[in-house]
């Protein structure tokens, strides 16, 4: 058994897990944030995206253990004092979302792009780091349209709605 | 997956111990092949030893045209690095395309070289630049350095440390990654440098990444895509699998070829 002390959202938390337990696992079976989604379990899919230090990475390709003493976040950290954060409400109003399943790895997927690109982030570029996030409902046009008004709000600049 | 045991290394010789006093250990770099063939059950070590937290295998270092890149450097990084990109941008446009951005945060160079897929990007990059591959043991050239599918010289418990390699005065990386997977099916990294042109070949070769030897000849003596054209590249020699034909690679091999050397010229 591995000793898990982690930030998660903010918060220290300590707990006990199997070395062999994935990151995604200790997430939603210890900590009880199902908000991380297991989709395809074989590192393609991207509904387990959180932010390991800062970074988007597969919570469902590393193991728990290996997360030890880092700060992550996860989708229910981002929203603050009862606001959405820009990228969940970009997504709720371009209509980003259908069945919801992808939705928690591509908005930290999103965040992450914008956290790199900021404004300078075009559609072609959106579509190209979209590449580890799997939609089968929205055809993406609307994922890539929401994350783009994100990425205007957050930088602070006005986009014309298409 | 199966139970393992988790150690965490502080250093490269505590790895290396770490690891040959285990029963069956493996070392662990960012992870993005092994943890998921552990969770198929393809890999059963009995230890992991996580080299993610060694200080001295970090770190990208570029003096004159020499370029060193510690093993534990993720993709990212190197995708990211304006020391690179400054005198091998074909690099870093390698390193931008692996796998996906949450890959690339974790996967590193170290790990991808010592796994040695057949279908992966840098030991194309490697072959080509002529690298030296830096070990906790020795110094390895790119061309003794991969040996088959999934095979290289590393020794038991042999830690990979760095590349290094001479940055060529012109470079270019191109791949045609398959449609579902988007591992190459073919990916040509083209080096021209004070020594000539080098080719190195991944995804394509039934046994691994090679250099394209006839085709380094042909753009010695000039350096254009048309200079290709008579050069036959043999499909007895490249991987065949539901993705694609012998044929079918031999011919992408040829084309990316092309592709490199126009974005090279």
């Amino acid at each position: 058994m591995a000793s898990i002390s982690l930030t998660v959202n903010g918060r220290q938390i300590s707990g006990e897990a199997e070395d062999r337990t994935l990151l995604v696992e200790f997430l939603r079976g210890d900590l009880g944030l199902t908000g991380t989604h297991v989709g395809c379990d074989t590192s393609q899919c991207g509904a387990c995206v959180v932010h390991v230090d800062g970074n988007a990475v597969k919570s469902c390709t590393m193991l728990a253990a290996q997360a030890n003493g880092a700060d992550i976040k996860t989708i229910e950290g981002l929203a603050g004092g009862g606001e959405l954060h820009p990228v969940q409400k970009a997504f709720h109003e371009n209509h980003g979302l259908q069945c919801g399943f992808c939705t928690p790895g591509m908005i930290m997927a999103a965040t992450d792009m914008i956290n790199r690109h900021g404004a300078s982030l075009d559609e072609a570029t959106v579509r190209a780091e979209l590449e580890g996030n799997i939609c089968r409902c929205t055809g993406y046009h609307n994922i890539v349209k929401s994350i783009l008004a994100a990425a205007a709000e957050m930088s602070g600049t006005q986009q014309a709605a298409e | 997956m199966y139970e393992t045991n988790y150690h965490r290394a502080s250093s490269v010789a505590e790895a290396a111990s770490l690891v040959s006093g285990s029963d069956d250990g493996k070392l662990l770099s960012g992870g993005q092949t092994l943890i998921p063939t552990m969770k198929q059950r393809l890999a059963s070590p009995s230890d992991v030893v996580d080299l993610r937290h060694i200080a001295e295998l970090k770190g990208i270092t570029v003096s004159g045209s020499n370029v060193k890149i510690g093993a534990g450097t993720t993709h990212a990084e190197v995708a990211q690095s304006a020391e690179i990109n400054g005198v091998c941008p074909a690099l870093c446009g390698l390193a931008a395309h692996i796998g996906d951005p949450h890959v690339r945060n974790m996967g590193t160079i170290g790990g991808s070289i010592a796994n040695n897929d057949p279908a992966a990007d840098y030991p194309a990059a490697m072959v080509a630049l002529e690298a030296t591959i830096h070990t906790n043991s020795r110094d390895i050239s790119a061309a003794d350095f991969f040996v088959g599918l999934f095979e290289t010289a590393l020794g038991d418990n042999e830690i990979v440390t760095a590349v290094s390699f001479d940055a060529p005065s012109r470079a270019a990386y191109q791949k045609f990654p398959n449609p579902a997977s988007r591992y190459a099916m073919a990916g040509v990294f083209v080096a021209r440098g004070s020594s000539g042109t080098r080719v190195g070949v991944t995804g394509a070769g039934s046994d691994g990444v090679f250099r394209a030897s006839d085709m380094e000849a042909a753009l010695d003596a000039n350096f254009s895509a048309g200079s290709l054209e008579s050069i036959n590249v043999d499909p007895s020699a490249m991987l065949a699998d539901m993705h694609g034909s012998a044929e079918y690679r031999a011919n992408l091999v040829k084309v990316m070829a092309r592709r490199a050397v126009e974005a090279a010229a």
